[in-house]
């Protein structure tokens, strides 16, 4: 216990000089020394990043335990490992389906996350209601904006302050079984009517405001942010007439469609990507009539009780040769350029990934207002009790 | 002198209440004040609560009435269902299980307690999906069996998950059972069916009354059974207090379905105890 205890805590000037001189007079080992002190932590650390006196952040006591909150299938499990082999900092990894789920926890107070995984659209409300902190640049060593494509990092940036650093971007289309599935899907509208015919009973939609009811008023031809109570209302009947043909109402579909429980569903460009790597029969296409384009970024609440090491996590993660290895996993697209050279062909030459700029031109950001919305928040409460 | 020690006594009592009431207080009558207080209130703009005194919650109840519906009709027709499955093995256990083996027979209706309802209720996922017993169905020619995020899924995750505690209050009814009414009912000529009508069933009525009441108040309150094994579709109240909690970040209408759900069921209950004990109590006064 308390060697433990001791194993990341500052040592005090009088103990680093006595250290010093015992290790001087022969009577310690220089391991032990290096332990006591915690430069053979400092300079492992080094080692890694070679070039950089970027020490601050490991020199502070990271803990032994922090946790992460991040979206279902999101992350390759040995970068945790790695980081906990690097640092001896344990991550726990909780995992949500939608941001207006992470904002109520936020708002409900004590969620014990030390970094989380917010989508574009809600930094500005993150930053309005005080909930995340202003990052402090000095311990990000390993971030360049320099090498960011600033179409997908604006929104972290709140009057000229950083709150938040990218994870990648990605789009909300749709995948499908092609097995069982024959009639051509390439728009919303496509989606919502094979919802109710071919694939009756075999559809799923996210459990997730922004992205179903988006697509259901992309399906009509409306903007997916509108939040006008007409073109709603519109988009809650189309919902309302598809319930009873869906699947299941759901954002971790995944499992139901490796399974072949599911045919058809909502899905996220990662998802796509891992779900057509394993099995080639799962095709994942674009809205033509429309959809949503985003970038997830790594902010750190306010409420954080491990800051350092959510600090250290957030830098880690920054680091080309760490991030190259979650996108490798997770099958997202990087914002990041450094990264980007650092992956193989087949990842970058992958449409699902990269798709050409002609496929993304009808896409949308997801807005700030849908997240505060009452009138989007009720109309999907509705849907799921109708 | 008496006064004295009657104060004493009196103190005493109140010393030995005072923690129960402290947690009582603490945890139930202080979180439903609060409850009713943003019942009464606003959602506040970026969702969560802002004071107000309004009754347009309330007026909006009406849009969660088949979720109000589901719950009120599934959570007692779970509880009879899971009455129907329990009272069998609730009486093999009591009246025909060998006496050496018998605890360890009620410690296998326990043991699935020790497991999480998540990780068992997953277990049911994976057995009812397509990788599950369709596959097996499908071997046979039968194609294409959907058994997974239905109804009858809920349905049978509610009997399975709560199984135990309807079995465990009726063993205990008919373990108490005085076995010389069966003999004396067998010697006045009954045969096992009508000793079993007459006698047996009316003696365990307060367990089953207990089995049913607990079922159906922890299910009036259950939410994951609903969502996993019926794919968010077959909607509970529990439901929709997540999602306004969770998701719409809308607590004055979250706490006033809550306040209005805690109502239902003590009027519920009080008409329900009432009739039970009208059927089982006076029956046992009888007897004794």
């Amino acid at each position: 216990m308390t060697k433990w205890y001791r194993k990341n805590a500052p040592i005090t000037a009088d103990k680093l000089a006595d250290e010093l001189m015992r290790l001087k007079r022969g009577s310690v080992t220089r391991r032990h020394f290096l332990g006591v002190t915690g430069l053979g932590l400092a300079t492992a650390v080094l080692a890694r990043q070679p070039g950089i006196f970027n020490a601050t952040a490991f020199a502070e006591d990271l803990g032994t335990q922090m946790s992460i909150a991040t979206w279902p299938n999101y992350h390759d499990p040995a970068t945790f490992e790695a980081f906990k082999a690097a640092t001896g900092v344990a991550v726990e990894v909780n995992v949500f389906g939608s941001n207006e789920e992470m904002l109520a926890k936020l708002q409900a107070g004590g969620t014990g996350w030390d970094l989380f995984v917010p989508t574009n659209y809600t930094i500005s409300t993150y930053v309005k209601l005080g909930l995340i902190d202003e990052l402090d640049m000095s311990k990000l060593p390993n971030y360049d904006a320099s090498t960011e494509n600033p179409r997908f990092t604006n929104e972290g940036i709140v009057d000229g302050k950083t709150y938040a650093l990218p994870k990648n971007w990605g789009t909300t289309g749709i995948a499908l079984n092609s097995d069982k599935i024959k009639k051509p899907v390439t728009s919303w509208k496509d989606f919502f009517e094979v919802a109710m015919a071919e694939a009756d009973g075999r559809a799923m939609v996210h459990d997730y405001q922004l992205t179903t009811i988006g697509n259901a008023l992309v399906s009509l031809g409306f903007s997916f942010n509108s939040i006008k109570p007409d073109e709603l209302a519109k988009a809650e009947e189309v919902l309302i007439k598809v319930k009873p043909h869906l699947y299941a109402i759901n954002s971790d579909y995944q499992p139901a469609m490796r399974a072949t429980d599911a045919w058809m569903t909502m899905c996220w460009t990662n998802d796509g990507a891992q779900l057509n790597r394993d099995m080639p029969e799962i095709k994942f296409v674009l809205g033509k009539d429309g959809g949503e384009i985003w970038s997830d970024f790594y902010a750190i609440p306010k409420s954080a009780a491990n800051k350092a090491a959510g600090y250290a996590l957030l830098n880690y993660l920054m680091a080309p040769e760490n991030a190259v290895k979650e996108h490798i996993a997770n099958g997202a697209p990087t914002t990041d350029s450094r990264v980007l050279k650092l992956l193989p062909a087949e990842v970058t030459s992958n449409k699902i990934v990269y798709p050409d700029e002609a496929a993304l031109t009808p896409l949308e950001f997801g807005a700030a207002v849908t997240l505060t919305d009452p009138g989007r928040a009720e109309l999907m409460a509705r849907f799921k009790a109708a | 002198m008496r006064k004295a020690m009657k104060t004493k006594r009196n103190l005493v009592t109140a010393a030995l209440v005072a923690p129960a009431a402290a947690w009582l207080t603490v945890f139930l009558v202080l979180p439903f004040i609060a409850m009713l207080v943003f019942a009464f209130g606003e959602r506040a703009p970026e969702g969560g609560y802002q004071a107000a005194f309004t009754f347009a919650q309330f007026a909006n109840l009406p849009t969660r009435a088949a979720a109000f519906w589901n719950t009120l009709l599934l959570a007692p027709a779970g509880a009879l269902l899971c009455l129907l499955v329990a009272y069998p093995v609730a009486y093999y256990l009591a009246l025909k299980a060998n006496p050496r083996f018998r605890l360890i027979l009620v410690s296998l209706v326990v043991v699935p307690f020790w497991t999480s309802l998540l990780v068992r209720t997953y277990a049911w996922m994976y057995i009812l999906g397509s990788r599950g017993i369709p596959h097996l169905l499908a071997m046979i020619g039968i194609e294409d069996v959907r058994l997974l995020n239905t109804p009858g899924a809920v349905l049978l995750g509610i009997v399975y998950g709560y199984l135990p505690l309807m079995i465990m209050p009726i063993y205990v009814s008919l373990e108490k059972l005085d076995r010389r009414l069966l003999e004396a009912s067998a010697d006045l000529g009954a045969k096992p069916v009508s000793s079993f009508f007459g006698v047996t069933l009316p003696l365990s009525l307060p367990g089953v009354m207990t089995g049913v009441a607990l079922v159906t108040i922890l299910l009036l309150g259950e939410y994951l059974i609903p969502q996993l094994l019926g794919g968010g579709k077959v909607f509970f109240i529990g439901n929709a207090l997540v999602d306004l909690f969770l998701q719409s970040r809308n607590w004055p209408f979250g706490s006033a379905i809550a306040v209005t759900l805690v109502a239902v069921v003590v009027i519920v209950l009080m008409v329900a105890m009432r009739i039970a004990w009208k059927v089982a109590g006076t029956r046992q006064v009888d007897l004794v």
